[in-house]
């Protein structure tokens, strides 16, 4: 099971959960392993096509998925996973 | 018992230090191995002249601080005082701290005179200024040089709300002396939660002017210039241009693709930063030393109303003023030359879990604006590109 960090946007998917643990593989298996466990969350990460929004980062511990094998990217046990969305607040 | 006049010392001690006259120094500063040369002298003497290049590390002060300047034992140092008598003791006693390579300049800074060779006249903080800024300049990383760096630097403020509130105060407070401040708003009473820049007595006025008052009770060193406009692609270049590095507080996306576009084009730096709720997250952007732009991380915006803002989601108060603050520490670094800037690092706070987190952000090859084959060579229509509809210009 691969840890997961959700960023409070998306934490009404997760029961309000900062963390979740999913079992993954690579990025698109744990990606539909989040869905299964919490609908909808892959529609915020995701086009119609599959592609991760690309306003959207995925890091596998510090590296972001676009400089690995993007969706293809492996992910152990040991790594931890954070999506971090573009935010625009600032005022 | 035996003793020694001041003269009969100073023979003793000469013979064990070695001494270059003025024409040696001013040929060993014009090589590229050339020594540092340390002006002893006490302030007042400094002030009326110095040679360029030398640093100011008066006799009181040499043995206590030499270390924090020359790091390695074996470097080249030259010694200046006013006529060559006090760098002569000074040498003895940086050779018996294990300095292997110090020479006094004999004759010292009158010898320099002398001969003609050129000087100038150092620019000094003044009394109040010395006091003021006392914190910064006792440190080694800032020192008066670095305190005048700050006072000449220029920092523009896109936004003087959440993140542009504390940033306004802290850059001011440091004594960067002209702080550029980009706001159309007047303040609300809802701004009042987090943009701690503004008072009660500042609502319905324009935030660049309360922003102003703030500063001026605060440090009368600082100039505030107000641009009291949006900014748009008309104006980004010839406000962003007379600026040295540009902080990004704003709170939307195409204000935030405008600035970063306008930034890369230019070479300017920009301490990139955003809050939501209780997250933030802040990263330096700088295409002109090789980093990742904004558009490296996140190469389009999403589509209007699937990412909320701050107005709609909510942002703890605090969060801001944690995020702003992180934002100018790395104006300072960038201005004063020191440290490692975020450049191509993310950090992002969780406070709702207490954690800072780094992410590396790499440069994209195939960016449209600071990539390879660049196809973003001027500024576009951002509304469009965010896909919002247009702003009233106003």
């Amino acid at each position: 099971m691969t840890t997961v960090r959700i960023p409070s946007p998306l934490r009404r998917y997760t029961n309000g959960q900062a963390k979740v643990t999913v079992p993954a593989g690579d990025i698109s298996t744990l990606i539909d392993n989040l869905e299964a466990a919490y609908p909808g969350l892959k529609g915020r990460l995701c086009d119609e096509s599959g592609q991760i929004k690309r306003f959207i980062n995925i890091f596998v511990n510090e590296n972001e998925i676009r400089t690995l094998q993007g969706e293809a990217s492996a992910v152990t046990d040991a790594d931890e996973v954070s999506i971090v969305p573009a935010m625009a607040g600032g005022h | 018992m035996t003793y020694l006049t001041g003269a009969e010392l100073l023979q003793r001690v000469k013979r064990s230090v070695a001494e270059i006259d003025v024409y040696q120094l001013k040929e060993a500063l014009e090589r590229s191995q050339k020594p540092l040369l340390i002006d002893i002298r006490e302030l007042d003497e400094w002030a009326q002249g110095k040679v360029k290049g030398a640093f100011h590390l008066p006799r009181g002060l040499l043995e206590f601080q030499i270390e924090n300047l020359v790091v390695n034992r074996d470097a080249p140092v030259a010694l200046m005082c006013a006529g060559g008598v006090r760098t002569v003791l000074a040498a003895r006693s940086l050779a018996e701290m294990g300095y292997t390579n110090v020479a006094s300049v004999a004759g010292g800074f009158g010898a320099w005179k002398n001969a003609g060779f050129p000087f100038e006249t150092p620019r000094l903080l003044t009394d109040e200024q010395r006091a003021r800024y006392s914190r910064h300049t006792i440190m080694p990383e800032v020192g008066e040089d670095g305190q005048l760096k700050l006072l000449d630097a220029k920092v523009l403020l896109i936004g003087v709300g959440g993140l542009g509130s504390p940033a306004a105060i802290y850059l001011a407070a440091a004594g960067v002396g002209t702080i550029g401040l980009v706001d159309f708003d007047v303040v609300d009473a809802s701004n009042l939660q987090r943009q701690i820049i503004h008072r009660l007595s500042s609502i319905d006025r324009p935030k660049v002017e309360s922003a102003r008052d703030t500063i001026a009770q605060l440090n009368p060193d600082v100039k505030v210039v107000g641009h009291r406009a949006q900014i748009t692609s008309q104006n980004a270049f010839e406000i962003i241009g007379r600026y040295d590095l540009v902080l990004n507080g704003s709170d939307n996306f195409p204000t935030r693709y405008l600035v970063n576009d306008a930034c890369a084009l230019l070479g300017k730096p920009l301490i990139d930063a955003s809050v939501f709720r209780f997250d933030g997250q802040v990263t330096v952007y700088d295409t002109a030393r090789g980093g990742p732009c904004y558009r490296c991380q996140y190469p389009d915006p999403p589509p209007p109303g699937e990412v909320p803002g701050c107005a709609e989601g909510g942002v703890l108060g605090v969060l801001p003023g944690i995020i702003g603050s992180l934002q100018t520490v790395e104006a300072i670094k960038l201005i004063l030359e020191v440290g490692t800037p975020l450049v191509g690092r993310s950090v992002q706070y969780d406070a709702l879990e207490g954690e800072f987190r780094e992410f590396r952000i790499r440069k994209n090859p195939d960016c449209p604006v600071c990539g390879q084959n660049p196809t973003v060579t001027e500024l576009i229509d951002y509304q469009e590109f965010c896909g919002v509809p247009h702003r009233q210009a106003v």
